[in-house]
């Protein structure tokens, strides 16, 4: 923790991704899904951002546009104050060693047809001329330094288990060096058991190369137990954000509660006392005007319908975007319902 | 009898293997002999069948004798040697033009699957280049350059490169999603690697079953080509021409139209069914027969 600086290694500011919905025989366009719109947060060395949601809210295209595997519709991406949005593929390239990705699903993420040792060898061929006995021993390095045995390289992804085939996926990711890994649900394909394995592997990890990440979840046990900070997504936009502490005491925008009090308590005595959210997600290609969230809202008054709450840090470090937590708004009492 | 079957494997298990496969792929294994002899006969014609090309007029349109095992033809030519020398052609057509056709689509298909900016323009062009009959644009190559094999199945390979292109860049579109790809691009994997290590290997099973039929086609172009006498040029002996010049005498001298027709049928129900056989010993979603 004591790692953790004040400038940030990745700044995203106002990330926009919509994707072009064709219909029709001409495949004409007939509208965009709102994937992404206007998402803004910092991550620093050493420290773990959670990006939280339900499914389809965009935490995951946020991820891969951030990589570039999408192109942004707009915003900016600063990488060690490079704005990556702005540079060529060819540049792009030069960049991405900084920058690595660990994919949720540890079997489609690994090509069957190589070994080990070329997958996890293959960013190092990459950028480093490494050859050989070298490479070998790098790539033995990287094996050991996951938890797997170095002569693990001979074999195929088939011959893993999922805990093994992610741990590859890391030392792939790690082979580069990079500052910030995004990890994009890593732990949502494995086995509760070999879930903590792994989670204790990346912290460790991140200890020891001063990494930081952004940590993609739908899990707020996971979350709960690797975030440093918490940003929670609603249908494209960040409604919350702050210190892991914070959010799971003190919630202030209304979905935010609503996810945290959804999230299971491991005991059966335990009372429910929660804030229930009723109806669907409206749909990311004709989102509702004003706040996203009015629609499912029971707080919602007229001002949510018309006007976008801005993403405003109502304390220090803790960013909520709601007209009902406005600084001098009426106080409205949000608490659980008894 | 499922028992009886896996006490044999244990206790003959090489055997067994091979058995196993045969038992599982048997059109591969009937298409597969059948192919084999062919080209065999093929590859050693000199040492089988007499000259193709000498003629002996006073023993025109003899039936099959010791001396001529399936007769002579309408000029006194043994048709049994013609028959075995037009094997030569024909697979040497099919299998040309399975490998331009498979060597050019693979290209073609790689570069418009990948690249979605070269996609539209590409595909329109093989659609285009898909409206061509082969048999019109070989008898117009054929007119341009003059009769020879090559211009044939140079003929043959173009209106061929379009399907092979459309099913490469069907396995790209399909695999460049995949998060392997993903996660090549995203640790600095240029293109072409990610093409060659990452996507190529998925297109080549499909590929194989392709090149067989392409080949069986094509053999059957250049037949209905030499048929009409705008292919190989007559002297050489094909099938098609055989079949051709003996149209006139079916009523008097049937084996030297029979000949020919059965090869020609013979071989293309042989790569058909080495392609079946293929296919469904390939294709991991087809379900394993027992």
């Amino acid at each position: 923790m004591s790692a953790r600086q004040d400038t940030p290694v990745l700044q995203v500011d106002g990330l926009v991704k919509h994707f072009p919905v064709y219909r029709g025989v001409l495949r004409r366009v007939a509208g965009h899904v709102k994937a992404v719109d206007g998402v803004s947060f910092a991550v620093r060395a050493g420290e773990t951002l959670c990006l939280v949601g339900e499914s389809g809210c965009g935490k995951s295209t946020v991820g891969r546009t951030i990589l570039r595997l999408f192109e942004p519709t707009g915003g900016r991406i600063v990488l060690d104050g490079v704005d990556l949005t702005e540079l060529s593929d060819a540049q792009m390239r030069e960049h991405r060693r900084r920058i690595q990705m660990v994919f949720q699903d540890p079997y489609a993420s690994l090509n069957p047809r190589l070994t080990a040792g070329d997958i996890v060898g293959e960013p190092l061929e990459n950028y480093e001329d490494l050859r050989g006995e070298a490479k070998r021993d790098k790539v033995a390095a990287l094996l050991e330094r996951v938890g797997l045995r170095a002569e693990a390289m001979v074999k195929y992804p088939f011959e893993f288990s999922g805990g093994q085939r992610q741990r590859l996926g890391i030392a792939r990711a790690l082979a580069l060096n990079p500052a910030v890994i995004v990890a994009d649900e890593p732990v949502s394909a494995l086995d509760v058991s070999v879930q903590a394995q792994v989670l204790n592997l990346m912290m460790d990890l991140q200890e020891e190369f001063n990494l930081a990440y952004l940590f993609i979840s739908h899990d707020l046990g996971v979350v709960e137990h690797i975030g440093h900070r918490i940003a929670v997504m609603y249908l494209g936009r960040i409604v919350e954000l702050a210190d892991k502490d914070t959010i799971f005491t003190t919630p202030l925008h209304p979905y935010a509660e609503a996810l945290i009090a959804a999230a299971p308590i491991p005991d059966p005595r335990s009372k429910r006392d929660q804030l229930v959210i009723e109806g669907d997600v409206p749909s990311p290609m004709n989102p509702p005007p004003g706040c996203h969230f009015h629609t499912r809202c029971p707080f919602a008054v007229e001002r949510c319908r018309r006007d976008e709450p801005p993403l405003r840090e109502v304390a220090p470090g803790h960013f909520v975007a709601c007209h009902l937590r406005e600084p001098g708004a009426a106080p409205i009492a949000l608490t659980r319902t008894a | 009898m499922a028992t009886a079957i896996s006490t044999g494997d244990n206790a003959t298990p090489r055997r067994g293997k091979i058995a196993d496969f045969v038992r599982r792929n048997p059109t591969i294994v009937v298409g597969g002999t059948l192919m084999s002899l062919i080209a065999l006969a093929a590859l050693f014609a000199p040492l089988i069948a007499g000259d193709p090309l000498s003629f002996q007029p006073i023993n025109r349109l003899k039936g099959p004798s010791a001396e001529f095992l399936l007769g002579t033809d309408s000029l006194g030519r043994d048709v049994f040697a013609r028959m075995v020398y037009g094997a030569r052609i024909s697979l040497l057509v099919g299998l040309s033009v399975a490998a331009i056709s498979i060597v050019a689509g693979l290209f073609v298909g790689l570069t418009a699957g990948y690249f979605p900016r070269l996609d539209t323009f590409v595909m329109r062009l093989m659609d285009g280049i898909m409206a061509i009959p082969a048999i019109l644009l070989a008898i117009a190559l054929v007119s341009l350059m003059g009769a020879s094999v090559r211009v044939v199945i140079i003929a043959i390979s173009i209106p061929e490169i379009p399907r092979v292109t459309r099913l490469v860049r069907s396995v790209v579109l399909s695999v460049r999603e995949l998060p392997y790809v993903d996660a090549a691009r995203s640790n600095g994997t240029r293109a072409f690697k990610i093409l060659r290590r990452h996507i190529l290997p998925s297109t080549i099973p499909p590929l194989i079953v392709q090149a067989t039929y392409v080949s069986a086609s094509a053999i059957l172009t250049e037949a209905g080509l030499s048929f009409l006498g705008a292919g190989t040029p007559p002297e050489f002996p094909t099938w098609g021409n055989m079949i051709a010049q003996s149209r006139l005498y079916l009523s008097i001298a049937p084996w030297t139209i029979f000949a020919p027709g059965i090869c020609l049928a013979l071989v293309v129900l042989a790569v058909n069914l080495l392609g079946d056989g293929l296919r469904d010993h390939l294709d991991p979603r087809l379900a394993r027969r027992m």
